[in-house]
């Protein structure tokens, strides 16, 4: 009775499933573990310091990433300074004042769209309205880099508006805040974190992208000036990535760089959960 | 005695759903008037328009008029935060801010432009003495106010409506989400209140009507159906439909 035929066949079959679960999150772990091992180990032994601190040069065949982590570091700050604003208000506009909610829903679902378009399609974009017109350079990619990321932080941040309790917005209001005032003072503050790991995971993407960039900003390894960069071409760690890979055959070089954008990728992904866990306990304090 | 809230022949619509019908009542002036009736009677929506909270609701048409001190509340002059500053509210679940409970209590007064660091000390201090909670928080005026039982986080709110200084507080079912003696302290502090402050609270529980209030109002259906003393509301209301509410027939 109690070990009839079929619970044999139970037994059989759970103990068949737990098997082929294994063997899916057995290869996803070890794919995940070969490929950060294996850039690595193929990346850390070729940073050196020289490559960090100098300019490339025809010349000595000196090989270096300083030009290329500056103008990441350009494309991150400016394309910031530009798409922070921009969707963080649009998000707030959408969520707390308009009033027309069919529209909204259309417009949600555009931008929805929007963020799961190809790259490349936005580099093409970028392109022809910005490197056509004011030359490929840092600020072009960037241009076409705020497109891109416009989605990803309005979402990111209307998500977390939705977050906050009605209550609290009735409460700010019963006690005679306006409107501007409740969204500044309560609604905002509750809902920071979410706006900040949004932001977090945009530099990520930005850090990431070369496909839209090698339309818009160019191939360029020279050491600019903080200020004339913007408008000069320039690659970033990903595009000379590629350029050093495919174009020169430098691959220890790429698995340098391909190294220092995981070191990167990780430290973003680090400062996503601390931020998160930091607000957490700030409120439940 | 005069009359501090006066409505009349208002009507309220949300979208083509009439929630009110025809509702003319005057609110005395330093009193507590409780609002009593079953669940979607329209005693929280009279509440709510008393201060323009409906204004956050989409689609609500309003006929009549509701004069507070003789001023039209719906006129184009009136500022609908001022009005809120004159009445405040308590709502139904305590609704703290996620700051510190000194923050939530001096959120009302820097809203209206008080900055000064000993004036608002002032403020926070007396509010929440008024509120009877200041022994309990006295020594945590930093901490979350997250961190307070439902019961402290009520009395906290009604700190917090106190602070800005109102006319009239609008209580909206304050005890319903609370423990029993949370409730009694609350309904303690609701009496001692009434001297300095016009109350209008919405309540379910009838008893807490007989033991607080001063004036019952009792609705059904989005009408008023009776309103006078509560005393008299309790034992002799003139309505069939009042007796059979307050006896237990339905509700």
């Amino acid at each position: 009775m109690l070990n009839s035929s079929l619970s044999k066949k139970r037994k059989f079959y759970e103990a068949f499933m737990k098997v082929l679960m294994f063997i899916s999150v057995g290869a996803t772990a070890a794919l995940t573990l070969f490929i950060i091992g294996y850039v690595f180990i193929k990346g850390f032994p070729n940073i050196t310091l020289n490559l960090l601190l100098t300019s490339p040069s025809y010349l000595s065949e000196n090989i270096g990433i300083l030009p290329d982590i500056l103008n990441t570091i350009y494309i991150v700050i400016s394309t910031l300074i530009i798409v922070l604003p921009l969707g963080v208000g649009a998000a707030i506009y959408l969520t707390e004042y308009a009033s027309n909610k069919k529209i909204v829903s259309i417009i949600e679902y555009a931008t929805d769209i929007l963020s799961g378009i190809p790259s490349i399609i936005y580099g093409l974009v970028g392109m022809l309205l910005f490197s056509n017109n004011m030359g490929t350079c840092l600020l072009a990619g960037s241009l076409t880099l705020v497109i891109m990321n416009l989605p990803t932080i309005m979402r990111t941040t209307q998500e977390s508006l939705k977050t906050v309790p009605q209550s609290y917005r009735e409460g700010a209001f019963g006690l005679g805040a306006g409107k501007w005032r409740v969204i500044r003072t309560v609604v905002l503050p509750s809902c920071i974190d979410g706006v900040i790991t949004g932001c977090i995971l945009s530099i990520g993407r930005i850090l990431g992208e070369s496909a839209a960039l090698l339309y818009t900003a160019g191939f360029v390894h020279i050491l600019n000036t903080q200020i004339t960069a913007l408008m000069s071409p320039g690659a970033t760690l990903t595009v000379s990535l590629y350029l050093y890979a495919k174009e020169r055959g430098e691959f220890g070089v790429a698995f340098a760089i391909a190294a220092i954008l995981m070191i990167l990728t990780i430290i973003i992904n680090f400062a996503a959960t601390s931020v998160q866990n930091y607000f957490s306990k700030r409120r439940s304090l | 005695m005069s009359n501090i809230i006066t409505v009349k022949d208002m009507c309220l619509w949300y979208g083509d759903n009439q929630a009110l019908k025809n509702i003319n009542i005057e609110i005395p002036e330093k009193n507590i008037t409780a609002f009593i009736g079953p669940s979607g009677c329209g005693k929280s929506t009279l509440l709510k328009t008393f201060n323009r909270m409906n204004d956050l609701v989409p689609d609500v048409k309003i006929t009549g008029d509701i004069k507070y001190n003789e001023n039209d509340i719906f006129s184009k002059e009136v500022d609908v935060n001022s009005l809120r500053k004159e009445i405040g509210m308590v709502f139904q679940k305590p609704n703290p801010f996620p700051m510190s409970i000194y923050d939530n209590v001096a959120y009302g007064p820097r809203t209206h432009g008080i900055t000064n660091k000993v004036k608002l000390d002032e403020i926070v201090e007396q509010a929440l003495r008024d509120a009877a909670i200041w022994d309990e928080v006295k020594d945590r005026l930093k901490k979350s106010a997250l961190g307070m039982s439902g019961g402290q986080q009520q009395r906290l709110c009604i700190a917090r409506a106190l602070a800005v200084q109102p006319k009239v507080l609008l209580m909206d079912e304050p005890t319903s989400a609370l423990d029993p003696i949370s409730t009694s302290r609350i309904e303690e502090l609701v009496m001692e209140l009434k001297e300095k402050y016009t109350i209008v609270m919405v309540t379910h529980n009838m008893q807490q009507a007989v033991r607080v209030s001063n004036y019952t109002a009792f609705f059904l259906l989005g009408e008023l159906v009776e309103f006078g003393k509560t005393d008299d509301i309790f034992s002799h209301p003139k309505d069939k439909r009042t007796e059979d509410y307050i006896t237990g027939r339905f509700g």
